[in-house]
């Protein structure tokens, strides 16, 4: 790293301090070993006579190495990544907040960690408390009567809430065929549409970015299934007219589903169940602060009105006559399953926990704190940034690239650049109805200090647009690997290590090889 | 509120700079009638210790002190102790999807050593960076091989875990996939002839699990063979995965649906686990999920980077070939590591203790049943007839803090009410066992 690459000095990083590291397989060596197995206390067997031509004879190129570098290597990968524990994270839609660790000591508990979904009620009352205590909480915050807890993820959560609004629809015996979806709606609303069986119908957003409620009335009729609708919006914006938007849906009997990424922006403050919400997923994952793991596990319940709650997926959690809890799965009118079991309930305890850490007064002092964050950024960078949407705005912002586009500096630039000033970049490009995107949600978790240096980066990189915008486009300057060549990535594409070609038997097809 | 670093006077001046009077000018937009003016009723505020100690109470409130013979699509493996000291740190716990990848690297290589080893374990040629689970991860195999072949119905053995079914079954009917279930054949394998006679020139795919439901290790050459025949690709759903450690990967197979969750993932009251999908290299545009690939930066350093996104739902939308976006990659991040720690030899040694066990189990409990299926090689798990009602039977069990086999008449009536299905895995002691044996022979 070279500091001339800055115009003043960073406040945040001068350089990410790293080791190079190869690929598991190519520091593995024949015969050493990072594990021992427990003595074995029963007799020996003859794997050959007990599998026959079942047995397996060669693991390929399996690892093979000690335990120290397996800490070192994996150790050494994880200082490649940025990370909410290393410093703000301002990606708009992700709600990148803080991952409490005592989250993470109670799911880890032994009778919660080692609890098999299928040990008997009497002695799972413990994992259903938690699953009724959670599904309380989630229901009181949206606003909504009855929940499901099974979907495994943002988009898994759609599937399961388009399944339930199919389902009502049917029981009125006309599933419909189409569901309408905003075009500044993430991509998983529409696919989602898809998977359920549904024609997609785009609704174009007004001036302001919001629902064209013209439109919306003029779109809308008896194949209309739902909206699926994102609120606030991808812009940040509440809908204010939303219960106009309801109103028109319901005239003519589809619903309103409603997609909550964004509740991070009206816990405490407001309740989808009382602006006309029929159905809606939440993320444990954004909202309520499960680790995000460099990609998922996430968690995804579906919380519902009551014309909803016969539909929900099998099973629910119910009380028993005797006071105890129990999972019921006679449910005539239910979607079915979506995932086995009951879903990733790790992630039902660390959310839990978090509600639990906040308490009512933390979870609206939350909201308000990530409301305040995003609006101080919006301030103090209107004007450097254009702003394509001036109306008021939650818990994120959207700027555009375009003063910058001028000079040729994109906002994928921006965002790399972004990365030398100690950062991680903000959503780029999305959503689409934004030319040019610059997505930002800090969430409450950063300070004021951490703010300010975001701005003050964000200014430097809007300088550096005009003065040397060749330093923007080229950047990251100062991490380990630089641009990747993503189109060869994709042309040629190598999704796994194969040994180098000297020691690779030369045995082309998979099925003949001696396994 | 202790993780919100602000200050009242950090408060007060933003709210000034922003050029407002109150927090809740900034919520202006939220009609008056629709803003909550009173506290949620949800539990106050609790101190750190506070909730360790509920939980504490959930967990005792739990099965803890039972020595567990259950299995049935999640197994109770040891989670070597560096797993956990590998994914907590922040770097791995705490970083979002890599889209960027000059700085997530560390995941993005992990996760390209996952896909290596999953096609290495499989016999598949590529495989993807996770899917939520085996059940849904299934389901996603069979909506991917009607893409691939542009038929529609889908053969699938009862044999499938029950829960994979219903799954199964909630995708399939609004893809109007048509869905034929086939019957065991007394040794507990496929039937093989019922197999062929259900295919027909619109079959999509046919569907099976190795070790099926029952612990019994199916002849996937075979079954190959009859689905290759007619035209139809053969998926193998596999829910223990440490059965691939000795047992032969379904390399005949044209998808293979793992749930990893035997590689080092806490059982968890059922969930998080790891799904996955591997495959042959030519079905690569259908693949749904992440994949990781390979390349090179600017100055020529090897990198990686999120690959063939064209076929995701972030550009693709409603032509996706998945709605997946979130996946499960800190559980791929375990499972990698726990591969790692046993590798190439301690796989085969850790499933041979698992099949030694499962011999043993067998026996013991053979002097109070009949065990269902012989015939055919099995893993860990099989089938046992005893002489009471499976529940009555686990309930008196319970006295001597065993949980009995899982009770099979909920979802195979044919079986009677006395057949029960129970796991021994490297954890299950001797002890335990010989426990379990001596507590059936006095039910
Ligand atoms: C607005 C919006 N909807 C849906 C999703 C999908 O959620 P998940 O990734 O948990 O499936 C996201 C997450 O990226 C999102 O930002």
């Amino acid at each position: 790293m070279s500091v001339e690459k800055f115009v003043g000095t960073p406040k945040k990083v001068t350089t990410h301090v790293n080791q190079n590291e190869d690929l598991i397989f190519e520091k593995s060596s024949p015969g050493k070993k990072a594990y021992r197995l427990a003595e074995l206390d029963v007799p020996a067997i003859d794997v050959s006579s007990l599998l026959g031509d079942s047995r397996r004879k060669d693991l390929g190129v399996m690892p093979e190495l000690s335990e120290i570098e397996i800490i070192r290597h994996f150790t050494r990968l994880s200082t490649w990544n940025y990370a909410i524990d290393l410093g703000m994270y301002p990606l708009g839609s992700c709600t990148m907040k803080y991952n409490p660790r005592v989250n993470e000591a109670v799911a880890r508990l032994e009778g919660i960690a080692d609890a098999h979904p299928y040990q008997p009620e009497a002695l799972s009352q413990g994992c259903l408390q938690i699953m009724k205590t959670l599904s309380e909480c989630l229901i009181e915050i949206t606003g909504m009567d009855a929940i499901t807890l099974q979907p495994a993820a943002g988009a898994h959560g759609e599937f399961t809430g388009i399944l339930l609004v199919r389902a009502y629809h049917e029981s009125k015996g006309n599933p419909r065929k189409k569901i309408l979806i905003p075009d500044s709606a993430h991509g998983t609303n529409p696919a989602t549409a898809a998977v359920c069986g549904y024609q997609v119908q785009n609704l174009k957003s007004n001036a302001q970015g919001m629902v064209d409620i013209e439109e919306l009335e003029r779109l809308v009729d008896e194949d209309t299934a739902a909206l699926m609708l994102t609120n606030p919006s991808t812009i940040g914006v509440f809908e204010s007219e939303i219960h106009k938007i309801a109103d028109i849906l319901h005239a003519k009997g589809a619903l309103l589903y409603m997609d909550g990424a964004n509740m991070n922006a009206l816990v405490g403050k407001t309740r989808p169940g009382d602006f006309g919400v029929d159905v809606m997923h939440l993320n444990l994952h954004k909202t309520f602060s499960t680790p995000h793991g460099g990609g998922g596990p996430g968690s995804g319940p579906v919380a519902c009105k009551a014309i909803l709650e016969r539909f929900l997926p099998t099973p629910v959690v119910v009380v028993r006559e005797s006071g105890t809890l129990g999972l019921e799965y006679n449910r005539p009118q239910t979607v079915g399953r979506v995932r086995m079991f009951y879903g990733n309930f790790g992630m039902f305890v660390r959310a839990l926990a978090y509600i639990l850490a906040n308490g009512p007064d933390g979870l609206r002092q939350t909201t308000e704190d990530a409301v305040l964050n995003a609006n101080y950024i919006r301030a103090k960078l209107e004007g450097t940034f254009e702003l394509p949407y001036t109306t008021r705005t939650l818990h994120e912002v959207v700027f555009s690239d375009r003063l910058q586009a001028k000079h040729g500096v994109k906002t994928g630039d921006m965002g790399k650049r972004l990365i030398d000033y100690g950062f991680h970049a903000y959503t780029v490009s999305f959503p689409m109805i934004v030319a040019g995107a610059m997505m930002i949600e800090p969430t409450e978790s950063e300070s004021r200090e951490e703010l300010d240096l975001l701005i003050d980066a964000l200014k430097q990189i809007a300088r550096e647009a005009v003065e040397n915008p060749e330093l923007v486009k080229t950047s990251p300057h100062t991490t380990r690997l630089q641009r990747l060549d993503e189109t060869t990535a994709a042309r040629k594409p190598i999704l796994r290590w194969k040994a180098p070609i000297a020691e690779t038997p030369l045995v082309v097809d998979t099925a003949a090889k001696e396994w | 509120m202790r993780y919100l670093p602000k200050s009242p006077t950090d408060r007060e001046e933003m709210l000034a700079e922003i050029g407002v009077g109150s927090i809740d000018d900034l919520f202006a937009t939220i009609p008056e009638e629709y803003q909550l003016k009173r506290d949620l009723s949800i539990p106050r505020q609790h101190g750190e210790s506070e909730i360790i100690d509920r939980f504490r109470g959930y967990a005792e409130n739990n099965a803890a002190g039972y020595a567990s013979f259950l299995g049935a699509g999640v197994y109770r493996h040891y989670k070597p102790v560096i797993i956990d000291s590998l994914v907590q740190r922040g770097e791995f716990l705490t970083s979002y999807t890599p889209y960027q990848p000059e700085i997530s690297q560390g995941t993005l290589q992990a996760m390209f050593e996952f896909q290596t080893m999953i096609c290495e374990l499989t016999g598949m040629e590529i495989a993807n960076a996770s899917m939520y689970d085996g059940s849904t991860g299934a389901a996603e195999a069979i909506m991917m091989a009607v893409r691939v072949t542009g038929r529609n119905g889908a053969v699938i053995a009862r044999t499938v875990h029950p829960e994979y079914r219903e799954v199964i079954a909630t995708y399939a009917q609004h893809q109007e996939i048509p869905v034929t279930e086939i019957g065991y054949a007394s040794n507990g394998r496929v039937d093989i002839d019922a197999l062929d006679a259900a295919i027909t020139a619109d079959t999509a795919c046919v569907l099976i699990q190795s070790p099926n439901f029952f612990g019994t290790i199916e002849d996937v050459a075979a079954i190959a063979e009859v689905a290759h025949a007619k035209g139809a690709l053969l998926i193998v759903s596999i829910a223990e995965a440490i059965s691939l450690g000795i047992v032969r990967p379904p390399a005949e197979a044209d998808i293979v649906s793992l749930e990893a969750q035997s590689y080092g993932v806490s059982i968890g009251y059922g969930g998080p686990y790891c799904g996955v999908i591997a495959c042959k290299e030519k079905f690569l545009r259908q693949m749904p999920g992440r994949l990781i690939g390979e390349t090179k930066d600017v100055n020529g350093k090897r990198g990686f980077v999120l690959t063939l996104s064209t076929r995701e739902q972030h550009i693709r939308r409603e032509k996706a070939t998945s709605n997946i976006c979130t996946n499960q990659a800190l559980v791929a991040l375990m499972t990698t590591i726990f591969l790692t720690v046993y590798g190439k030899e301690g796989m085969s040694e850790l499933a041979e203790h698992n099949l030694a066990k499962a011999a043993y189990l067998k026996t013991a409990l053979q002097q109070s049943g009949k065990v269902l299926f012989e015939g055919a090689p099995r893993f860990h798990e099989f089938v046992i007839d005893l002489p009471k009602r499976a529940e009555e039977t686990n309930t008196s069990l319970l006295e001597a803090k065993i949980i009995g086999g899982l009770p099979l008449a909920r979802w195979y009536p044919e079986l009677g009410e006395n057949a029960s299905l129970w796991c021994a895995t490297e954890l299950t002691t001797r002890k335990q066992m010989d426990a379990a044996a001596a507590a059936l022979g006095k039910v």
